[in-house]
């Protein structure tokens, strides 16, 4: 008899999981990934000839809450058509029983693994985008729950997606809707917290009943402030805390204490969006991208009260051909009258 | 279940068939019946028993063998597993605690007196379970009765591969098997190995790769299943199993 190592031992119990796809029209090719819902596979579509990514439910049709929540996450991610959300192509239920739902294959890298190598503008710019998708998704009632910059995907054209919608709901839904629970969790009125605690809204972390677009704000700022400093704006214990009650209301440090090459313009853009109090943040997605704009325009940042010697620089900045030339040109003038004194 | 092709065969839906349990089988007054459980139950478990003596209790790898050996035939004579209460817990974690109580009563008796170790009735294979430790010694950071559990798995694992090449093989359809063995079995993590490269090396269509390797990994999981349905002795208790073994409650 054949001696299985651990490792393949391993690798077969996730075999053994693949999805039953026989009668439909995918064959899996490999496991991409494997999270507490379900898991995500690399299938081939025989009918259209494309590679597809298939999520497939994890506990299979005992769990009939699980199978819904996959359902009702496909539903989500099919209203939202935007360049910026993975598409849905198709959603049901396998010969096996277990429940799926197939997108688009997206290549490309996590932010969180690309951002060090990327420019500064690079990164706004690719945070923008992001902020124009949760907007997109907050126009159209659903609120994601979960960003951060490891459910950021950034293609090889430069095209960013905003992934995993597991936990997203729906604005005009139940505050406590029973299907967005994850296993075993109790409902969001008995303070269950769902997402990642690093990057989480105080009032979400508080496990409030129905959080809003606000959490979302809360949360790009915390991907602004990774993008900035390379660090989450809470990590390790500090991040479990928070859990704890009272805990939540944690103020990060502030992103130029964390790298000190943060523009504090932008600080204070980060500090803003994470304001302890919902009504402190910018009042949606799309006015925190307008800030950004305003950055990156060298325009001055509205969240931002600026000392003359950084006005004094952004405008030099903003205009630096214009000023070098003039400077040049009073400096040349300056010249010639001495000369002429003389 | 499907051939290559895609054609149904009897016996590969994702719950196996009910098959009559090897535990409940062990427990039974029909002889012949009794000895079909118990020789199931031995070969999935007697290489996590004696890997786990060997851990567990400090054994040399003959007094290992010999405790194996006694326990397996002990179990036989004396029906230890006839004792078995399923609303008690499963029947692994029944083995295991019957396979310590038995040493702890060997140890006890060798005190007293040295006994003639009795005459081995069961042909197993222990150089071979000793070159398996040899080539991967224990993680120590898994506890004693994970060790167990991952023991069992392996040993599950390895008589379901075995069972899926003698059934390719019994259906003149080793080629699944081989592309299975090569793709899922014996890749080396560093290696690269697409479907392209599969198709390349058994001069066959990518396309026919895929085919091959979904039947293959059905068959293994259905094997798998039946596997464990067999040395269950509740609905509970597989589907309890199925969970910890496959991470998945099928």
């Amino acid at each position: 008899m054949r001696w299985l190592s651990s490792a393949t031992v391993e690798h077969l119990r996730r075999v053994a999981e693949w999805p039953d796809l026989a009668d439909t029209k995918y064959r899996v090719l490999e496991e991409l990934g494997h999270g507490g819902m379900g898991a995500v596979y690399l299938a081939d579509d025989t009918v259209l000839g494309r590679k597809v990514a298939l999520k497939v439910v994890a506990t299979g049709v005992s769990d009939p809450a699980a199978a819904e929540r996959m359902l009702r996450e496909a539903r989500i991610i099919a209203r939202l058509e935007h360049p910026g959300i993975v598409p849905v192509h198709d959603a049901g239920a396998l010969p096996d029983g277990r429940v799926f739902y197939a997108m688009k294959r997206v290549d490309g890298s996590r932010l969180d693994a690309l951002a060090p190598d990327m420019a500064l503008a690079d990164r706004l710019r690719v945070f923008q985008r992001v902020c124009d998708a949760v907007a997109f998704a907050h126009a159209h009632g659903v609120i994601h729950r979960d960003l951060k910059p490891e459910n950021v995907m950034v293609g090889p054209f430069g095209e960013v997606l905003v992934m995993d919608w597991g936990i997203a709901r729906l604005v005009d839904s139940a505050a406590d809707d029973p299907s967005a629970r994850p296993p075993g969790s109790r409902g969001t009125s008995a303070g269950t917290v769902m997402g990642t605690l690093s990057y989480m809204a105080p009032e979400q972390a508080a496990g409030a009943a129905a959080v809003g677009p606000a959490a979302d704000v809360y949360a790009l700022g915390g991907i602004l402030y990774f993008l900035l400093t390379g660090r989450p704006p809470f990590d390790g214990e500090e991040a479990r805390s928070r859990s704890t009650p009272g805990g939540e209301a944690a103020t990060p440090l502030p992103p130029r204490r964390a790298a000190r090459s943060v523009p504090p313009a932008l600080e204070s853009l980060v500090l803003r969006a994470m304001a302890a109090s919902p009504e402190g943040r910018y009042a949606s997605a799309e006015d925190l991208s307008a800030e950004v704009s305003r950055f990156l325009d060298g325009e001055r940042v509205l969240a931002h009260r600026e000392t003359p010697v950084e006005r004094a620089s952004r405008f030099f900045a903003k205009y630096r051909t214009a000023v070098l030339l003039v400077a040049a040109y009073l400096v040349v003038r300056a010249a010639m009258l001495w000369l002429l004194r003389r | 279940m499907r051939d290559e092709t895609g054609t149904r065969m009897a016996g590969a839906d994702r719950f196996p068939a009910t098959r009559h349990s090897a535990v409940l089988a062990a427990q039974s007054d029909d002889v012949l019946e009794r000895e079909r459980g118990l020789t199931i139950l031995i070969d999935a478990y007697w290489k996590p028993a004696y890997k786990y003596l060997r851990l567990r209790h400090g054994a040399s790898n003959e007094d290992a063998k010999d405790l194996t050996q006694g326990f397996f035939t002990r179990a036989i004579e004396k029906d230890f597993f006839g004792g078995y209460d399923a609303a008690k817990g499963s029947f692994r974690t029944f083995l295991r605690v019957c396979l310590d109580r038995f040493v702890a009563n060997e140890l006890k008796s060798a005190s007293r007196a040295k006994r003639a170790p009795e005459a081995p009735m069961l042909s197993l294979d222990f150089d071979g379970a000793e070159g398996e430790i040899a080539r991967e010694p224990p993680d120590p950071s898994r506890s004693l009765e994970q060790y167990f559990h991952d023991e069992f798995a392996r040993s599950i694992f390895e008589l379901a591969v075995e069972q899926l090449r003698v059934e390719c093989a019994q259906r003149g359809r080793d080629l699944p098997y081989m592309l299975f063995d090569r793709y899922e079995l014996d890749r080396d993590p560093d290696e690269r190995l697409t479907y392209e490269k599969l198709a390349e090396e058994f001069h066959i269509p990518a396309t026919q790769v895929t085919n091959f390797l979904a039947f293959a990994r059905r068959e293994f999981r259905r094997i798998v299943l039946e596997k464990l349905r067999e040395i269950t002795s509740s609905d509970r208790e597989f589907r309890e199993e199925a969970k910890s073994l496959l991470g998945v409650a099928p």
